[in-house]
């Protein structure tokens, strides 16, 4: 009885027929892929725009069938800002790397964030700027080896990692701010918990929602993809500590606007 | 409608609503922040969008964003926060799509001061920001005009698909002078008839709205295409006004925006007095009129051309272009907020004519 095979794995609906340019191992992938399930099972393909960053998933828009936007280096969320603002009706989301928005982005994301603009931010952070080669990135472990930290991050020079989910959550506005990563399955489920809820918020019209996912790079982190995964647990999350900084369902924030 | 006091500013504001202009982000910035104080009212009335960003490097970019969606976009600005916005002009360009920038001009470079100049006139007509683009420039010279222009901009740049600037100054912006308006706003087209804006897929293919190209061919027609639309423009959309261009001239002013006015004093004057002075005043600065100055420099009468600007001299380089070699091309400008008196402009001019 073939019509019976239970289907239990097949591409979102929300993705184009296209392989993927990224580095095997790279978690960018599972990230699109998170995003493009929450598309799907809410029913959004069709009003959702979103926007592309710099960096390794500039070309994101080619794999997804949802109408996007390239912007320029980082300032994704001023793009976003602008259609949401004229076309209210619309879902949009940016996808940022930690150089795009933590570095050359940092005034549009705190900005976008402070104003409460009704958009959902995911940002990938791997420590490093990938599409460039390998350099530091703001948000770079100390004594993390980058092609321009030769001798590993020197915070005496470049001081610590910027931890962005917690510099956004001392803002009143933001509705949502998770950290989460995709290192293993079971974070994996946790990352599509907040990606769905940020789009959640969304739909129902609440203030800007964000949602770092720590990523791997495992090419320019000179290690396998395994490594790779390892090295994010051990090193990255000590740091980057996950969970909800910031959600109004608990601080009722907007309630605390009027 | 009747013709009602208005200073040029908010004169410029209300002009992009009556264009249907109702989407507007900007920076406060001198000599032209009335613009926002006057929108953040008006706008509200009209269901129209204001938002003060955080830096003219976001305003650039919010307009992008914002233009994306097919509607009438479009910010006020002055020198320095026109030059934080060159980065998005350039991928606005690149990516056709339609915007408005007023760049209400004060001298520079450099922080500068804050009255009015015509400095900018390169970066408006050369490109400003990276790549093979251009924006169509319009230059007022009345508030009145700025008030056509500003609505003639909309249309101009959802034509072409491609940014528009208007390029007043900050004696555009703060005259009080007499305008007439349409009586009401006017009907855009909805976005959800246009091939292009990001409205969301819903019932037809995704739309990716983008500069980038990687494959070189690509890039390449892409900005074949640009300039196929350039060349339209230069063929379609030259504006400029003549004043006092008779057979007997002996110099021919080419002059825009407030100096133009001054310029007409000055041919005037000259007037009563027996000199024959005429003025050439480009309207379009890109799309620049110069076969029409070619055709008036190179009539018998006309003894030289002269460039007159509140800058040190940067339309005087397209002047000379279009004139070939042909006449002596002069310039005479006064910048850094001086605006040069009718006396020193017809100093020159007797000078130039060995009479001084
Ligand atoms: C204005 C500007 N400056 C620099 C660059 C070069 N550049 C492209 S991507 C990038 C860094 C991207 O790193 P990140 O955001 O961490 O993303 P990743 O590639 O790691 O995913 C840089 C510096 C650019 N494209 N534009
Ligand atoms: S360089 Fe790094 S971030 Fe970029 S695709 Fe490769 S692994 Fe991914």
């Amino acid at each position: 009885m073939p019509e019976a095979k239970l289907k239990i794995f097949e591409r979102p609906k929300s993705f184009t027929d296209v392989v993927t340019h990224y580095c095997p191992g790279c978690t960018h992938g599972i990230i699109h892929r998170l995003i493009a399930e929450t598309i799907d099972e809410y029913g959004i393909r069709g009003k959702t725009v979103g926007v592309a960053p710099v960096g390794c998933s500039v070309l994101i828009y080619n794999y997804f069938r949802t109408d996007f936007l390239e912007a320029p280096h980082g300032r994704a969320p001023a793009l976003a800002t602008g259609i949401k603002r004229v076309s209210p009706e619309l879902i949009v989301f940016t996808y940022q790397g930690d150089g795009d928005l933590a570095s050359i982005g940092m005034g549009e994301i705190v900005h976008a964030a402070n104003r409460g603009e009704k958009i959902t931010v995911v940002f990938v952070n791997n420590a490093i700027y990938g599409m460039t080669g390998g350099q530091m990135a703001p948000t770079t472990m100390p004594g993390q080896v980058t092609t321009t930290s030769p001798m590993g991050r020197d915070v005496s020079q470049a001081g610590y990692p910027i931890r962005m989910s917690e510099l956004l959550s001392t803002l009143r506005t933001p509705a949502y701010i998770e950290r989460v990563s995709v290192h293993n399955p079971h974070n994996v489920i946790r990352a599509k918990k907040a990606i769905k809820k940020a789009f959640k918020n969304q739909m129902e019209g609440k203030r800007f929602t964000f949602v770092e996912v720590l990523s791997t790079c495992p090419t320019n982190w000179g290690l396998t993809p395994d490594e790779a995964q390892n090295w994010l647990e051990d090193n990255m999350i000590a740091f980057y500590p996950l969970g909800v900084f910031k959600d109004t369902y608990y601080d009722n924030d907007e309630e605390g606007q009027k | 409608m009747a013709k009602i006091l208005m200073k040029g500013n908010e004169a410029i504001g209300e002009a992009a609503v009556r264009a249907g202009g109702l989407h507007y982000f900007a920076y406060p910035i001198t000599p032209q922040s009335e613009v926002g104080e006057y929108l953040v009212k008006r706008l509200p009335e009209v269901g129209g969008v204001f938002v003060q960003a955080e830096s003219e490097v976001a305003v650039g970019n919010m307009l992008f964003g914002a233009a994306a969606s097919g509607k009438r976009v479009f910010t006020t600005s002055s020198s320095p926060g026109i030059s934080l916005m060159q980065e998005a002009i350039s991928y606005i360009a690149g990516a056709h799509l339609p915007a408005v920038f007023i760049n209400i001009v004060r001298g520079g470079p450099g922080l500068g001061g804050i009255l009015p100049a015509q400095s900018d006139y390169f970066q408006a007509t050369k490109g400003g920001g990276h790549g093979d683009y251009r924006l169509l420039v319009l230059a007022p010279s009345t508030v009145q005009e700025a008030v056509d222009l500003v609505m003639l901009a909309f249309d101009l740049a959802h034509k072409y698909l491609n940014p528009v600037m208007v390029l007043g100054d900050g004696m555009i912006g703060q005259m009080m002078e007499a305008v007439e308006f349409p009586e009401s706003i006017k009907e855009t087209d909805d976005p959800m008839t246009m091939d292009w804006p990001a409205t969301g897929c819903e019932g037809r293919d995704p739309r990716i709205i983008k500069s980038l190209y990687l494959d070189p061919q690509a890039l390449e027609k892409n900005s074949f295409a640009l300039a196929d639309k350039y060349k339209k423009m230069k063929e379609e959309e030259v504006r400029y006004e003549l004043y006092k261009v008779k057979d007997d001239c002996q110099v021919l002013l080419i002059s825009y925006g407030t100096m133009a006015r001054i310029c007409q004093t000055v041919i005037d004057e000259m007037e009563e007095e027996g000199v024959s002075v005429g003025l050439l005043r480009p309207i379009t600065l890109f799309p620049f009129p110069e076969n029409e100055i070619r055709e008036q420099a190179w009539k018998e009468n006309i003894r030289a051309v002269l460039s007159v600007e509140m800058s040190t001299g940067q339309m005087v380089e397209d002047v000379d272009k279009a004139v070939q070699g042909r006449k002596p091309v002069e310039f005479y400008g006064r910048t850094g907020g001086i605006v040069p008196s009718p006396e020193e402009v017809k100093d020159y001019i007797l000078k130039i004519l060995g009479k001084k």
